[in-house]
C-alpha cells in the first residue's frame, strides 16, 4: 500500500487519506483514523503518521478537535477534487501524448481510441 | 520538523582500540521520542557508538553526554538507559526468570505484566537456564528486557540475530504498539535495513568509524535517486548533486546520486527515467563511495 519509494511516507499517507476524501469512503465531518492506528496499520513510525496527519490540517483538509481527534472539513472533497484536476493534464493527458507521438499514433487516432474507450 | 528536546549529545566523540579507531570524531545529538536507525557494515563502529552511549566505557576523545550527564557509572543515567547487547553474556546458572527479576531491580520504569506477556508471544521459557537457550530464544530475551525496561533511551544493538522472519516481524510491531503508548528515544542497529525502513524516523549511517549520514529518514529518501537514459540528459538531470555510483553501457548511462535540496526534484525528461531507490540501497552505495559524502547537514553549515 505504502510502495512509492520516492515519495516520503508521510506525503503519502496524507494522500491515501485524500484518495478516501475524494472517493468519498471518508466522509466531511467524519472522524479519520488517529496517528496511532495509521502507524500500527501501515506499519510505520507514529511520528511519520502524525506529520502526514498535520499537513493535511495546515491544508485545511482536516481539522484537530482537541482531546477528541481529527475530523475532514467540510467542502475538503470539492477542494481536493479541483486540485486533482487542475493537475489531471500535467499528470496523465501530456505523458499519454508523449507516448503516442513515440509510436506515432497522431492526434486524430488517439482521440478515436479514447471515443471507443470511453467507458473502459 | 519541530524537534524534541535532546536526550543525548555526543561531542566529538572518538574511540581508539590500539591501532584501531573504532569511532573518530562523532558528532550527534539524539532527541526525545524518536525511533533512530544506526546502519552501517560490519566494523563500521555501531556497537561502540552504543556502548560509549550506555556508558560501558570511557571514549579515548570527545565527550558524550546522557541526560546532560556522563553516562560512565553514573547510576542516575544508567537507570534510564537499556542497552540490548547482540551478545548478551549472564552468569552460568542464570535462569530466564531471574534476568527478568533483576532488570525490574535495575530499571524503575521495568513493567512485569508486559514482560511477562511478552515473554509469552515470544515463547520464552521462563525456567531454562539462559545458557540454554538458542540464538534467537536469547535474541528474543534481549528484546523482552529492552521492550520492558520502558526506558527512556533503549538501545538495541542487532536484536534480530536468529530470530525467523515471524519472530522479528513481531519484535517491529510490539517495539510500534508500545512506542505508540509510550514513545521513547530507540536507537535500533540493524543489518535489516529494508525490513525496519518504515520504523525509523532519524538515520545515522556510519563508515569506518565515521559518521557519514544523520538525517531526517524521510528527507533522505526524497533526496535518493537513480536515473537512467541517454548519458548526457542523465548527467543534466544530476546535475551538481552528489553522485554515488554511475555505470554506462554505449550512450546510456545508470547513475544513482543524492540531491543536496530535497525540495528540488528534477525536471521530468521523456527520455530519463528516474526511479527512488530504498535505504537499503542508498547505505549499500554510500559504503561503495571512497570518498566520505557530505550529509545534508553539513552541506548546509
Amino acid at each position: 500500500m505504502l510502495n512509492d519509494e520516492g515519495k516520503p511516507l508521510f506525503q503519502q499517507i496524507a494522500e491515501l487519506i485524500e484518495n478516501s476524501i475524494v472517493d468519498g469512503s471518508l466522509a466531511e465531518e467524519s472522524q479519520v483514523p488517529s496517528t496511532n492506528e495509521l502507524a500500527a496499520f501501515h506499519r510505520i513510525n507514529p511520528a511519520t503518521a502524525a506529520k502526514g496527519l498535520n499537513a493535511l490540517v495546515a491544508d485545511g483538509i482536516l481539522y484537530k478537535k482537541r482531546g477528541i481527534g481529527m475530523f475532514v472539513t467540510t467542502g475538503a472533497r470539492d477542494k481536493l477534487i479541483a486540485r486533482r484536476r487542475d493537475r489531471f493534464a500535467q499528470q496523465y493527458v501530456v505523458p499519454l501524448v508523449l507516448e503516442a507521438e513515440k509510436l506515432g499514433i497522431g492526434i486524430d487516432e488517439l482521440k478515436s481510441m479514447l471515443d471507443t474507450r470511453e467507458h473502459v | 520538523m519541530t524537534l524534541t528536546p535532546p536526550v543525548a549529545r555526543a561531542r566529538h566523540l572518538g574511540m581508539r582500540f590500539g591501532d584501531v579507531a573504532a569511532l573518530t570524531d562523532a558528532d550527534f545529538t539524539l532527541h526525545r521520542n524518536t525511533i533512530y536507525g544506526l546502519l552501517g557494515r560490519n566494523g563500521a563502529g555501531k556497537t561502540t557508538l552504543m556502548q560509549l552511549l550506555a556508558g560501558h566505557m570511557r571514549p579515548t576523545t570527545g565527550s558524550v553526554e546522557v541526560f546532560g550527564a556522563d553516562p560512565y557509572e553514573n547510576t542516575a543515567v544508567l537507570q534510564q538507559l537499556c542497552f540490548v547487547a547482540d551478545t548478551q553474556r549472564y552468569p552460568d546458572d542464570m535462569r530466564v526468570g531471574h534476568v527478568l527479576a533483576s532488570a525490574e531491580l535495575l530499571l524503575p520504569l521495568w513493567d512485569r505484566e508486559y514482560a511477562e506477556r511478552l515473554a509469552d508471544k515470544f515463547a520464552l521459557p521462563c525456567g531454562r537456564k539462559v545458557k540454554k537457550l538458542s540464538r534467537g530464544m536469547s535474541s528474543a530475551l534481549g528484546i523482552v528486557v529492552g521492550l520492558a525496561s520502558r526506558a527512556p533511551v533503549t538501545v538495541f544493538d542487532e536484536p534480530y540475530l536468529g530470530l525467523d522472519a515471524v519472530a522479528r516481524q513481531m519484535f517491529y510491531d510490539e517495539l510500534l504498539l508500545d512506542y505508540a503508548e509510550r514513545p521513547r528515544t530507540i536507537v535500533l542497529s540493524t543489518h535489516l535495513i529494508d525490513e525496519a525502513a518504515d520504523l525509523l524516523e532519524h538515520i545515522l549511517v556510519l563508515d569506518r568509524g565515521h559518521l557519514v549520514v544523520d538525517e531526517d529518514a524521510d528527507t533522505l529518501r526524497t533526496r535518493a535517486a537513480r536515473a537512467t537514459g541517454p548519458a548526457d540528459e542523465v548527467a543534466r538531470i544530476v546535475g551538481d548533486s552528489t553522485v554515488l555510483h554511475t555505470e554506462s553501457l554505449g550512450g546510456i548511462a545508470r547513475t544513482t546520486f543524492l540531491r543536496n535540496d530535497p525540495d528540488e526534484l528534477p525536471h521530468p525528461s521523456g527520455r530519463v527515467d528516474v526511479q527512488p531507490i530504498s535505504l537499503q540501497e542508498l547505505v549499500v552505495h554510500l559504503h561503495r563511495t571512497p570518498e566520505t559524502v557530505t550529509t545534508n547537514e553539513e552541506a548546509s553549515l
